[in-house]
């Protein structure tokens, strides 16, 4: 029923060999919109088969599809195969989906560039290794699309490999960062995928929580594992404390931003933790490490969010941040929360950074929102949009991001009361930085009249994605809307049943939500349209933090001065004073006092090859002559 | 025709040197006759070592082509194949025709005499993968050293010299040990015949000596920490090709060793070392990953992550799982693969611009996309990338690594971090950033020849990657023999100490 499904996976392929063979035959604008096509076919084929698996009873909604055996070593079994159930054909329709989309819109926004074929062929392969990654039935098979995605990240955030500035450096170096800060997590996961195999004898998703579920893992032994796999996590999902590589990441062309480093690649993490949550059930501590890790993020994240000035910035620590409710989520065991944030994320948050992309076209790379103001006039269909997607993500209702955080806080409030309040609070410094995105760009007076006047609607190649994704925005709420279309039901088959909890507590849940995402409005309606003072005196009263704050909590510093430089000096020393003085000098040593100094090595080393030659023949007419002697 | 009755081992084994006749009658001015006598030579040696892999069995662990006839009168001639050497063949003979191509135009003095040492080196590195009897193996062993020495000494860099006198002088030590223990195993076994070797019972504390003679012998051949300072100097001075042998294929003779003696033919010493073996291949990987991140030589870089990769393979063999060893093998077979190309990068950036200092270069990819390409996937398979022949070795060794000690397991798994570090380092410094030196502003991209050499590399990179069965379904019998027989041997040995 589901033998072709590896054609959503193949269709991205096809693009990239496409691309990479008769690319420079196509021309550029063709080139943009196969890749694009490659993209949306794959949607097509993946909610061809949505439609099919929504027909079935819950219980035959869970299928693997074997392709071919993958590695066999002794009892060591892995298959390359896809499983298909619900939760991954909506990770592998969101991918696609929101993927097409900012296809599309990058045929315009990329145009002129030097690379623009380069950049689609990337972009293709990105889609490929993502849905390798959310499709694939087992640990192996996903960490060969976990790494696919690293790979797809590090060269489009290195895609203008030749350009630095003060803010980035050399942008290659931001992509190296990435990787980078990425293999300590994949580190995590190469030992979990030892111990799971160790513990369950397969790395095959349903035959290893089969296993779990009749005790292959004890809680010490899940526990480890699950720690392991929050450590891939963190790396993946931008969490503390790997998150230092996201905001660098920003280095990357807007669309890129967009589609891997907001709406997919980055919920990766949150994606294989909700997936793993037979683990997570045994491994309690590590699911309530994972739920800390996600709330501290949000708020720290927010916290930066507030004080940046460029806003893909902006963007990017409110990505960290919402990435950071996320795993707050499936930390408190909401799974079918999560991603149900995880999807309305993915569509307000690549819609925000398409419309920064938009306005970013419009002045000519200027992304500093100080010198910004009053484009609402010259940009209205990207200050709408941009609004719409801004509203979402403070958490005002009806929008998606308002029912998406509501439930991922619900789960909260119902488990872990404390990491609650966390929650809350950092939402409302969610909605004040998000109205804060909206007010200074796009309302008041122009700062620069001279980009002001510069400035531009987009072409309708890229408003129209912009509105598409406003509307998925605006209405992305329904998905989840209980007794119309649930979406935590309809993900049971693959998570588990999520309990709903009582009515009373919902209702709170919902009334605090909306009133502290109004109170955030209002802070920053104050702030930056009436110009009152009150929000100033309540910000200088947090005036001490303003350095801190200012130079990321020093967390890059502290890694840059405590880990990197002293390694790379520890490197440097054992390269030197261990490998040459005293390993290299040790041997050259040796050779001098067994061959007599001076003459004698020369006269040695002139004749090396003579005389290792003689040795040999010696050393055969001795064998020789021991058998025929002993014979 | 059964070709399995054909003495097609030898004839893998001894085509070259057909060639190098054939070289030594031209004229000395033929230079381009030596060149496609040399590469006509070298694809009809891959041709029939092909016919071997095809006609190989995959399901017995005995040896197969097996020849036997007497030699010099004391001697017998006897080669074979198992799962284990099958593939080393192969590997073998299948990157000769690349170097050749590879040394097309960057080897313009002694032409002739360079083809015939290639060609030799293939005769000798063939015959120490099929030969079954000691004295054969001692001799291609040892003797596969003195045209890699004609070859970095007489083609090689400026301190050539120095190179291989250390190279000698490393190596002189553990031939004579392992002669001395060849001789020990004689006197005791009555034969050198390797496969009745294979199923002799050598008592305890004997077999202790004889591991520590061939550990000496190995060790400094594949290479392992502390002995492994020959290398990056050997490296640094060989040309192209030279550095694409030694590191895909004489590297691995010490792995090879390893499986095909030390193991099966002293177990309890095996066993009892093991820890020490651990220990080596941990501090290899740490270590060497750490100081090629301190390397300003693009091979010297290169040459130190080999010394980590093999930290892998040692790790790998002394776990005595099947997981272990089939890992291992691939380990070194994808090594042999991903360093071979490795080098030949380095190749073509150092005949453009005679350099191999790594702040020489930067911003390549403006000019030489196809080469950027290229070189990204070595890189990526060298870091151990999923979909790259790199990650299945490793993680099988890691695998079984876990289970017999977790620690080992979990300090080799920083590699995954230290490799990717040294290789972007060197990636990010060759290929990217803006192109600023003048002398880099008119270097041309890869020509027809060096993409014809490449493109199988990148492609068996990619496809071992996703489709590993061609090399795990041809070892799997003769590893899973080799650690039953280690299994029963170990138990007897400790059946015996209880009584």
């Amino acid at each position: 029923m589901f033998d072709l499904a590896w054609l959503i996976i193949l269709l991205p392929a096809a693009g990239v060999l496409i691309n990479l063979f008769f690319g420079p035959k196509l021309g550029d604008r063709r080139v943009g919109y196969m890749a694009s096509a490659a993209v949306a076919l794959s949607f097509l084929v993946a909610a061809w088969y949505t439609l099919r698996l929504w027909g079935l009873p819950a219980e035959e909604q869970v299928h693997t599809v074997t392709l071919w055996d993958w590695i066999t070593a002794g009892s060591f079994r892995v298959a390359a195969a896809l499983l298909i159930d619900p939760l991954s054909l909506t990770m592998a329709l969101v991918v696609t989906g929101v993927g097409a989309l900012i296809h599309v819109y990058s045929v315009a926004y990329m145009e002129h560039d030097e690379h623009y074929q380069r950049f689609f062929l990337y972009l293709n392969f990105f889609i490929f290794a993502m849905l390798i990654l959310v499709l694939s039935d087992s640990f192996l098979g996903m960490f060969v699309g976990w790494e696919g995605v690293g790979l797809a990240s590090f060269l489009l955030i290195g895609f203008w490999f030749d350009r630095r500035d003060d803010s980035y450096g050399y942008y290659a170096d931001a992509g190296k960062k990435a990787f980078l800060v990425n293999r300590i997590g994949d580190f995590g996961m190469i030992v979990a995928m030892i111990a799971i195999w160790s513990a369950a004898g397969s790395l095959a998703f349903t035959d290893v929580f089969e296993a779990a579920e009749h005790g292959a893992f004890t809680a010490g032994a899940a526990t480890f594992v699950c720690l392991l796999l929050l450590l891939a996590a963190a790396g993946k999902s931008a969490q503390i404390p790997l998150f230092v590589w996201l905001p660098d990441a920003m280095a990357g062309p807007t669309p890129v931003s967009a589609l891997i480093h907001a709406a997919t690649m980055v919920t990766a993490g949150i994606y294989m933790i909700a997936r793993t949550h037979v683990l997570w059930h045994i491994a309690e501590n590590a699911a309530l490490t994972a739920a800390w890790i996600g709330a501290l993020t949000a708020l720290f994240a927010a916290s930066l969010a507030l004080v940046q000035t460029d806003l893909k910035k902006i963007l990017a620590y409110s990505t960290i941040s919402q990435l950071g409710y996320m795993m707050l989520g499936v930390g408190v065991g909401a799974y079918g929360a999560a991603i149900f944030m995880l999807v309305a994320h993915a569509f307000y948050k690549a819609l925000l950074f398409l419309a920064a992309g938009s306005v970013m076209h419009a002045l000519d790379g200027e992304l500093d929102i100080r010198k910004m103001g009053g484009l609402r006039h010259k940009m209205p269909a990207t200050f709408r949009t941009f609004l719409i997607g801004a509203v979402s993500l403070a958490g005002i209702p009806p929008l998606a991001g308002f029912f998406a955080k509501d439930a991922v806080l619900l789960g909260a409030l119902a488990h872990q009361p404390l990491v609650y309040v966390v929650g809350l609070f950092t939402a409302l410094l969610t909605a004040i930085y998000s109205f804060r995105a909206v007010f200074v760009p796009f309302f008041g007076q122009p700062r620069d009249r001279h980009l002001y006047d510069h400035a531009h609607e987009s072409p309708s190649l890229m408003t129209v994605p912009l509105w598409i994704l406003a509307a998925l925005t605006i209405f992305g709420g329904l998905l989840n809307l209980p007794f119309v279309l649930s979406l935590e039901k309809w993900l049971e088959p693959a998570l588990g049943a999520h309990d709903a909890p009582g009515l009373v507590i919902e209702l709170i849940a919902l009334t605090l939500g909306i009133l502290i995402a109004g109170f955030g409005f209002v802070i920053a309606y104050a702030w930056h349209i009436a110009n009152e003072q009150w929000p100033r005196r309540l910000a200088s009263s947090v005036d001490s933090l303003q350095p801190a704050l200012q130079n990321k909590w020093y967390v890059d510093d502290f890694y840059y001065e405590r880990i990197v430089l002293p390694l790379r000096r520890f490197a440097g020393w054992l390269a030197t004073a261990v490998d040459q003085k005293l390993i290299d000098g040790t041997v050259d040593g040796i050779g001098r006092i067994t061959l007599g100094a001076g003459d004698r090595v020369r006269k040695l080393e002139n004749g090396v090859i003579p005389s290792y030659a003689l040795a040999i023949v010696l050393g055969v007419v001795i064998l020789a002559a021991y058998f025929v002697f002993s014979i | 025709m059964n070709v399995a009755n054909a003495p097609l081992l030898s004839l893998v084994t001894f085509l070259p040197l057909v060639g190098v006749a054939f070289i030594a009658f031209l004229p000395r001015d033929a230079v381009q006759n030596a060149r496609y006598i040399a590469l006509w030579t070298t694809l009809v040696t891959f041709a029939v070592s092909l016919l071997i892999w095809i006609n190989f069995d995959t399901t017995t662990a005995n040896f197969q082509f097996v020849e036997e006839r007497p030699w010099l009168g004391v001697f017998t001639y006897r080669v074979g194949v198992d799962g284990i050497s099958m593939l080393f063949v192969i590997l073998t003979t299948f990157l000769m025709p690349l170097c050749i191509l590879a040394s097309w135009e960057s080897v313009e003095t002694r032409v002739k005499e360079y083809m015939m040492a290639f060609l030799v080196m293939e005769t000798l590195m063939v015959g120490v993968f099929c030969a079954l009897d000691l004295v054969l193996f001692y001799l291609f062993f040892e003797a596969s050293l003195i045209p890699m020495f004609i070859i970095i000494g007489v083609w090689g860099g400026p301190r050539r010299v120095y190179a291989s006198f250390k190279f000698f002088l490393y190596t002189l030590l553990g031939s004579l040990l392992m002669l001395l223990a060849m001789m020990a195993m004689y006197w005791h076994a009555g034969t050198t015949n390797v496969i009745t070797l294979l199923s002799t019972k050598f008592p305890a504390e004997m077999q202790w000596w004889l591991w520590l003679a061939f550990f000496a012998s190995f060790a400094v051949k594949l290479p392992m920490w502390p002995v492994h300072t020959w290398l990056p100097d050997a490296h640094v001075e060989a040309p192209t090709a030279g550095s694409v042998i030694l590191a895909a294929i004489l590297l691995k003779m010490g792995g090879y060793g390893f499986l095909r003696f030390s193991v099966p033919m002293f177990p309890i010493a095996s066993q009892e070392l093991a820890p020490l073996v651990f220990a080596l291949s941990v501090i290899a990987i740490i270590y060497t990953s750490l100081v090629a991140l301190a390397q300003e030589d693009v091979k010297k870089l290169i040459a130190y992550s080999s010394v980590a990769h093999m930290g892998f393979v040692t790790m790998g063999i002394f776990t005595f799982t099947v997981q272990g060893i089939d890992g291992a093998i691939f380990q070194m077979l994808s090594h042999g693969i991903v360093s071979a190309a490795l080098f030949l990068c380095v190749g073509v950036i150092y005949d453009r611009m005679h350099t191999r200092e790594i702040a020489a270069y930067g911003g390549l990819v403006n000019r030489m996309p196809i080469y950027a390409f290229c070189f990204m996937v070595f890189t990526m398979a060298n870091v151990g990338l999923p979909g790259t022949s790199g990650f299945i070795g490793e993680f099988l060794t890691l695998l079984a690594a876990f289970k017999t000690n977790t620690w080992v397991a979990f300090l080799a798994t920083t590699s995954v971090v230290l490799s990717a570090s040294y290789m972007l380092y060197l990636y990010r410094r060759v290929i990217f950033g803006a192109l600023e030196k003048a002398s880099l502003k008119a270097i041309t991209d890869m020509t027809p020849r060096e993409i014809i050499v490449m493109a199988p590399l990148v492609i068996l990179t990619i496809l071992f990657g996703f489709y590993p069965a061609p090399i795990l379904d041809v070892t799997a019998a003769s590893v899973k023999a080799l650690v039953q027989n280690y299994e029963a041997a170990i138990n007897t040995a400790a059946a015996a100490l209880a009584r």
